[in-house]
């Protein structure tokens, strides 16, 4: 049958199962949009207010699902507007297929309207890029984009398409996604990583060390990374800390592996890690970390970073090994099949001795109350034991991100959603919209705060628009709090450039967008106004009042050990 | 801080836009490529790489490899142990030759050196050597005196002695590949 490129790309998107579009029109993919108007009762757009937004909501749809996100957007500016939502993909290993279109082949290469080199610019951000010239290879391209976009280590893939190509008729034949891997370009792939289309097996020996390691082992600790969260590997997780009786540790990104109420759980662990995760990685004999890159932010000084311990890295991609830390033992392989094989091997171990060590010290910072002030603390609180238990929390990135990682406790995989790698300011709306699109029946929280919410609040017209009923809520406290409390504790409260003396009024600016708003002061009011929030059906911003000289705790400097904390 | 020099073979899709990507990953981890060479193997689908890069010690050239292996159009990546690999490389000087003495004085050195005259002008002569780079600046240095027009070098390309080829199947390679493509 013959189609144009524009059509068959769509035709592309159904046998990958895609149902939702994030995107935003313009010029050049003109003819992708005008083939969706025939395809509407098939795919959903959601056009967004920005295309920063499109694709960080793409991206967070991908996270709460565990499916492939997929977002357009036009040439020029309105690819370059994805860039930071790509690199937050690519830095937290989601998988998003962003598509875009540049001008035709007769206007390339001459700086026509709108055209920039995107597969040039996004080449170190994506795990792949293609230019597709003609729309006899976009088939093709599209099927192996994807596969390249969910299989191993996901990321973000990018397809940059010529206009003319989307017009252009060519032969498509429907293939199924199970039969991708047979032909064109995947084929060749695949032909050469020399396995079929079944995952490779870990290699058993490697994991019958660990399992003689694990029984050797006095002090064992675990670390939960991404790579579980990714891997849905949370259930065999479950049963391995519990056979091997050790402690576990989460990264922000590993938040919702483990579950944040198992009483294995020394929290999080890293620069704002608890006592008990940090004071544990000190004193292990056994550290095994599972989908963890042994970032700055958790390892802090490499060369000193669980010194006493047989480090053992379980990663899907080989270039993690001792990338960052030198490893003793390593395990290629999905996380979750290493698990089970593992679960299969090893007996129920008792570490009581090691535990009540670990569990001596505070697995969460207790703050004391200041006043009639509402604190972070309480507010987390209030959240945690008014809203649903498996409501999905999106975070934007400074003081709220790390309070809202430390003090709520994430049950499953995708209930957090977070800039961890990239630290993206403005990350968190746009992914709620994308959680919220993906999960109409569960509560969404999109936790932000004043510096992050101006970002891109301009997507508050996205949560007006399709009448999502996400709540904002703001830890107001008027200064940029992360940057503050560095300029705090080591710049000798110089604060330049943090304070922000006169906010714009968030209540009315919600308003302004047809959503309801309240500004709250303390605990009472909040507590009240969250529960209206919840009932009300639609879009809410709670602009919570904080105080300006609030901490994150504990802190550890960057590059310093990991128990040298300068806050406690 | 001192740093020694690697030579890894990489093999990559010969598609466009292919060496842009392996030489900028060079760049965006910090590294200046001392030379690289790129041809078509005995696979017309299939470039060869070869890139010399200075690095503080193994373990970081490894991590470079590991990096490397992560692209998708590279197929396989060896760091190559300079003492059971073949390094050569081809130079093209174009040298000052107006008079007879000049003429004869440097068609000796390329005898000595095994170099071959590739081009005679009244006023020129071009000079072709093969070799690593003691032989190839050695000559360098002898024509100085002459004046060096023009000087070109390929850069170094190389082999493993024996049998070994890049192709040799390790665990590491099936790592990388799970890493890559591991479909389920």
């Amino acid at each position: 049958m013959k189609l144009t490129g524009a059509r068959i790309l769509l035709e592309c998107l159904l046998e990958q199962g895609v149902d939702t579009v994030f995107g935003y029109p313009g010029g050049t993919i003109l003819n992708v949009y005008d083939a969706l108007y025939d395809y509407r009762d098939k795919i959903t757009h959601i056009r967004t207010a920005h295309e920063q937004g499109a694709a960080h909501a793409a991206d967070g749809y991908a996270r709460s699902t565990g499916k492939v996100g997929v977002c357009f957007a036009t040439s020029g500016p309105g690819a370059t507007n994805l860039v930071t939502g790509i690199a937050t993909a690519y830095m937290d290993s989601s998988p998003v297929v962003f598509i875009t279109c540049n001008v035709g082949e007769n206007l390339i290469g001459r700086d026509s309207f709108q055209e920039v080199d995107i597969t040039g610019i996004t080449m170190p951000i994506t795990k792949c890029n293609y230019l597709v010239r003609h729309a006899d290879q976009l088939a093709d391209i599209v099927r192996e984009g994807f596969a390249i976009a969910r299989s191993g280590r996901p990321g973000p893939v990018l397809i940059d398409i010529l206009k003319n190509a989307t017009a252009e008729e060519t032969e498509y034949a429907f293939l199924p996604r199970e039969k991708h891997h047979t032909r064109g370009r995947l084929a060749a792939l695949i032909g050469r990583a020399s396995h079929d289309m079944t995952a490779p097996e870990p290699d058993i020996e490697d994991i019958d060390t660990l399992a003689h390691l694990i029984g050797e082992a006095e002090r064992p600790l675990i670390i939960c990374g991404g790579g579980v969260v990714r891997g849905r590997a949370h259930e065999e997780l479950a049963e391995f800390a519990q056979k091997v009786d050790a402690p576990v540790a989460i990264t922000v990104m590993g938040a919702g592996g483990f579950n944040g109420r198992n009483p294995l759980t020394t929290g999080m662990i890293g620069m704002h890690g608890s006592q008990a995760s940090n004071m544990a990685v000190d004193a292990c004999d056994l550290l095994i970390a599972l989908g963890c890159r042994f970032s700055d932010r958790v390892a802090l000084n490499p060369a000193t970073f669980a010194k006493q311990a047989v480090i053992v890295q379980v990663d899907i991609d080989r270039s993690e090994i001792n990338k960052n830390v030198q490893t003793s033992h390593h395990i290629v392989g999905d996380v979750k099949r290493v698990l089970s094989l593992l679960n299969e091997r090893i007996g129920q171990k008792d570490n009581k001795a090691w535990k009540d060590y670990v569990f001596s010290f505070p697995t969460e910072t207790e703050y004391e109350l200041t006043g009639e002030a509402l604190t972070p603390k309480q507010i987390s609180d209030i959240v945690a034991r008014t809203a649903p238990w498996d409501t999905i929390v999106a975070t934007d990135v400074g003081q709220h991100q790390i309070w809202v990682t430390q003090h709520f406790h994430y049950d499953y995989p995708g209930q957090l959603l977070t800039s961890g790698g990239f630290g993206s300011m403005g990350f968190g709306l746009g992914a709620a919209i994308g959680a919220k699109i993906s999960h109409p029946d569960k509560t969404v929280l999109h936790i932000t705060g004043d510096g992050s919410f101006r970002m891109n609040c301009n997507e508050l017209a996205t949560v007006a628009y399709y009448d999502l009923p996400i709540i904002t809520i703001i830890f107001d406290n008027r200064t940029l709090g992360m940057v503050r409390q560095w300029q705090t504790l080591i710049y000798n409260q110089r604060y330049c450039e943090t304070d922000i003396k006169k906010e714009p009024d968030f209540v009315k600016l919600a308003e302004a967008y047809g959503l309801s708003g309240r500004r709250v002061n303390n605990a009472a009011d909040f507590e009240a106004a969250l529960k209206e929030a919840l009932t009300c059906g639609h879009g809410y911003v709670i602009d919570a009042v904080i105080d300006v000289d609030e901490k994150v705790r504990p802190m550890v400097n960057g590059g310093d050990h990991i128990t040298q904390f300068l806050l406690n | 801080m001192r740093k020694n020099r690697y030579t890894l073979a990489v093999l990559v899709d010969n598609e466009s836009g292919v060496l842009s990507q392996v030489s900028r990953l060079f760049s965006r981890k910090g590294y200046n490529i001392e030379s690289l060479a790129v041809g078509t193997t005995d696979t017309p689908t299939v470039s060869r790489i070869t890139i010399e890069v200075m690095a503080e010690d193994d373990a970081r050239a490894r991590l470079l490899c590991n990096q490397l292996r992560k692209l998708f159009p590279v197929h396989s990546v060896k760091l190559l142990d300079s003492s059971h690999s073949i390094r050569r490389e081809l130079v093209l000087i174009k040298v000052k030759a107006g008079t007879t003495e000049a003429r004869s004085e440097i068609i000796q050195i390329a005898n000595i050196f095994r170099g071959s005259v590739i081009d005679v002008a009244p006023t020129s002569l071009t000079i072709a050597v093969i070799g690593e780079e003691a032989k190839t600046d050695a000559i360098e240095t002898l024509l100085e005196k002459h004046g060096i027009l023009e000087l070109v070098r390929t850069g170094v390309v190389a082999l493993e002695r024996g049998a070994y080829t890049i192709d040799d199947d390790t665990k590491e390679k099936g790592e990388f590949n799970y890493g890559k493509v591991a479909f389920s």
